[in-house]
């Protein structure tokens, strides 16, 4: 790795509940060079100049989701955020918005794994099949209505990006709702009747007014806005077909 | 919450909630989004005013022609401006986000894309504004 020749100022919005009642900034000058993401100078800094900084990280590639944070205001997982790209700074980094701050860049998940959780993310097969029977088969056509939606990480970037998440903690998100479509949609799973209470609430698509903004920070390309306003129409026709003659009856 | 001590005595802090005041002031896109939700009182406004229209015309043609000498004053003109900018806005921001709020569109076995969605509802909305601009140009004559 070359020799860092230039330094930029990172400023960390620190919360250390055993010294502080809110938030403070902190600033750190931290040499880097052009291939060192956000996350790598945080790891500097942590290694470096103060080793009470707190922040979460796992894959470094953008895929295991854990290192999202505001990154100059924006929701951005900070491994695939570059120094250079924010030269000459400050780059200011904060916990991701709208969620609750344990310590410094490290946020509450709880209440977003329970809403995973209760959407039940996985097929639940129409008809059980035996091992022997083979997979459950689809068509091209048919994973291409699910495949971007199945490409979510829960980074949770999507909900730092919802105001209405920010002003109303009980919305069930973006992401969850996308997830909630990803699995709706599949062709081999029959639980879309246990899913449509969460999506039909008020906590569920009804409380999204299409900010669109949780689809333009997606680092993995979802459109969860499109899942969610998808959804109000199916939500209203499942209110509606209720009226209708049952079959045979 | 008060501060909690933990197991060794350590007086903590409750996880740290920000505040949401001010919010759609903190991003340029959360900004865009509230002149599409300001901009829908122009379309309402203009409503009000096209119903108060209607409504002086079952009154009689004194009431009606009343009605049209007020659309003339220079406070009216003023007011159109504004309502039709308010409109405007209002429209590009909606069409923005169409291609968002629907069911993907198949054609040829390819999803159409959101530019073309985009483009099409601007076409629609300028055919029918010229359609209408027509209608009420050749009434006149």
């Amino acid at each position: 790795m070359a020799e860092p020749t230039q330094t930029i100022e990172i400023q960390v919005l620190r919360y250390r509940p055993e010294e502080e009642t809110e938030p403070v900034w902190q600033s750190y000058q931290v040499p880097y060079t052009e291939d060192m993401s956000v996350l790598q100078g945080l790891q500097y800094i942590k290694d470096e100049i103060d080793g009470s900084v707190s922040f979460r990280w796992s894959c470094r590639m953008a895929i295991c989701g854990s290192c999202g944070m505001m990154i100059n205001r924006k929701p951005s997982l900070s491994c695939q955020t570059f120094l250079r790209d924010l030269a000459p700074g400050p780059v200011k980094v904060e916990a991701l918005d709208h969620l609750p701050i344990e310590r410094d860049l490290v946020v509450s998940v709880q209440p977003f794994v329970k809403k995973l959780e209760s959407i039940k993310p996985y097929i639940i097969p129409k008809v059980k099949r035996e091992l022997c029977e083979g997979e459950y088969l689809q068509t091209p056509a048919q994973l291409e209505k699910i495949e971007q939606f199945s490409s979510c990480i829960n980074c949770m970037l999507c909900y730092a990006a919802c105001p209405q998440f920010g002003l109303n903690p009980e919305f069930t998100g973006p992401g969850v709702l996308a997830l909630l479509h990803r699995y709706n949609e599949d062709s081999r799973d029959g639980g879309r009747e246990q899913r449509m209470e969460i999506l039909n609430a008020e906590e569920g698509v009804w409380s999204c007014t299409a900010v669109g903004y949780c689809s333009e920070v997606c680092p993995k390309g979802v459109d969860p806005a499109n899942a969610v306003n998808q959804n109000k129409i199916n939500s209203a026709l499942d209110y509606f077909i209720r009226f209708l003659p049952k079959k045979g009856a | 919450m008060k501060p909690q001590a933990n197991a060794e005595g350590v007086r903590r802090n409750p996880p740290y909630v920000r505040p949401m005041a001010g919010w759609w002031t903190r991003n340029p896109f959360f900004v865009r989004y509230m002149v599409r939700e300001v901009t829908a009182v122009a379309v309402w406004v203009y409503a009000l005013v096209l119903t108060f229209g209607v409504l002086r015309l079952s009154q009689g043609e004194a009431a009606w022609n009343g009605w049209l000498e007020a659309m003339k004053s220079p406070a009216s003109i003023v007011l159109h401006l504004v309502l039709l900018l308010g409109m405007v806005l209002h429209v590009h921001s909606w069409f923005e986000i169409m291609p968002k709020t629907m069911a993907p569109i198949i054609v040829g076995g390819e999803r159409v894309s959101a530019s073309r969605i985009q483009r099409t509802g601007w076409t629609v909305a300028v055919v029918v504004t010229l359609l209408v601009l027509a209608l009420a140009v050749g009434s006149q004559s």
